[in-house]
């Protein structure tokens, strides 16, 4: 049997979700779309620049830099009114942001699986979150060769 | 006592206007000891981002629907979520939402299943209740148990099921989903992911009146006259008739049910709630593709 690990930070991101009573996880996640971060002005002026996610229930635009080390940058836009949506933009940002190609790569796809959010919020919209995270590999691959 | 009626002009026109306020009646008597609010959003973090103060949450997913079986919560289920947000079978429950108030006329369908006597729609919903520049607040309110006794759910009145919508083919019938959905060309809203269907389409006879097109630009329901054009007069419903609404999973037709049942008055209005997602899986029921009925 293969194991996948979580890279540290998304394993501490996925200990704290499920370290806390069910009633709290809303919470947690709220914390996390009011943490991420507002588009650099290079997006915010250019949103074309942005890869829309329409698997998101409500509106979500991503983008995905690699530098020449390799380091990934990720940057996230969705409505306030779609706090879902931005708190698992947030928890993404948080875990991955700043991590290497290989290690964003070998994040698997059903990490959304594992915040203990299952009975909280509908399959459709952790659907929406596997696939930011599917779209954001993909650029990376695009990208780093 | 009695909580009052809402005496705006507008909903005099309706058929129950009892059924309905406005954000400024509620914002009058949010300290009315009878009544409880309950926000009912499609997201599931829009009411810990701020809500009307007082009011409770009411989630459709976790709360209102059986977790295992594809149903609604059962008579002790119901009976134990109102108790616990400190609401009893005499209160006056005002449900609000987000997107039009789709997802509390959702709720307050399921209320209804229930017979809870007083139900009543905010017009407008969340949206108009913000952009009025009415307070919110993060506060969960911690309200006294209520005294709610079990009650049977009545499926019989105002919710279909497949096999009573196979008997129901030829009678009318109002497809609420956008017209590309209508069509058969996108199983889905548009903009929203693509699941859930087989096969794309619509019931044969049903007719196409998006749901959104009762509602205004800010959010509440057209007048009564303005409705009447959209149902009487495009869709040819009679005043008698017996109708079947549908969408994709029951929620957006719950807006419309609500429409029909209680603001234009038809005597019997069912929400067929397995909609497309039980329609379009189904082996062998008949499907019609294309823009006509």
């Amino acid at each position: 049997m293969t194991t996948t690990t979580l890279h540290p930070r998304l394993q501490d991101i996925a200990d704290e979700f499920n370290g806390i009573p069910s009633a709290e996880r809303l919470q947690l996640l709220l914390e996390f779309s009011q943490d991420l971060p507002p588009l650099p002005a290079r997006y915010a002026e250019h949103p074309d620049l942005l890869e829309p996610v329409p698997e998101c229930q409500s509106p979500l635009f991503l983008a995905v830099e690699v530098d020449q080390d390799a380091t990934v940058h990720l940057f996230f836009d969705a409505p306030r009114e779609a706090p879902t949506t931005r708190g698992f933009a947030g928890i993404l940002q948080a875990g991955l942001d700043g991590l290497s190609a290989d290690e964003v790569l070998a994040t698997p796809g059903e990490f959304s699986s594992q915040l203990g959010l299952q009975d909280l919020v509908s399959p459709l919209r952790l659907r929406g979150m596997a696939a930011m995270l599917a779209r954001i590999k993909r650029q990376i691959r695009e990208r780093h060769r | 006592m009695a909580v009052p009626y809402d005496s705006a002009a507008k909903f005099a026109e309706y058929a129950h206007p009892e059924m309905v306020v406005t954000t400024e009646w509620v914002s009058r008597h949010l300290d009315d000891a009878d009544l409880v609010v309950a926000e009912s959003d499609e997201d599931v973090l829009l009411y810990e981002t701020g809500h009307v103060p007082g009011a409770v949450k009411l989630d459709w997913h976790t709360e209102l629907n059986d977790p295992v079986t594809r149903d609604y919560v059962d008579g002790p289920g119901f009976a134990r979520l109102m108790s616990q947000e400190g609401i009893s079978r005499d209160t006056t429950l005002v449900l609000y939402g987000d997107k039009n108030n789709w997802w509390a006329a959702y709720a307050l369908w399921v209320c209804s299943l229930f017979g809870h006597p007083d139900l009543r729609l905010m017009d407008g919903g969340r949206t108009k209740w913000i952009a009025e520049g009415r307070p919110v607040s993060t506060d969960v309110p911690q309200r006294p148990q209520g005294i709610y006794p079990v009650i049977d759910r009545d499926d019989g009145q105002i919710r279909a099921f497949q096999d009573q919508v196979l008997a129901h083919l030829g009678k009318p019938m109002i497809d609420v989903r956008s017209p590309g959905e209508y069509s058969g060309e996108l199983l889905h809203m548009p903009d929203y992911p693509q699941e859930g269907a087989l096969r794309g389409g619509h019931i044969p006879g049903a007719r196409n009146v998006p749901w959104s097109r009762a509602a205004a630009e800010d959010a509440t329901f057209r007048t009564r006259a303005e409705l009447e054009a959209i149902y009487a007069g495009e869709a040819e419903l009679h005043p008698e008739d017996d109708v079947v609404v549908y969408c994709r999973i029951g929620e957006r037709s719950s807006h419309t049910w609500f429409v029909l049942q209680h603001l234009l008055g038809y005597p019997q209005v069912r929400n067929y709630d397995g909609s497309w997602t039980e329609w379009g899986n189904t082996v062998r029921v008949p499907i019609a593709r294309g823009e006509k009925p």
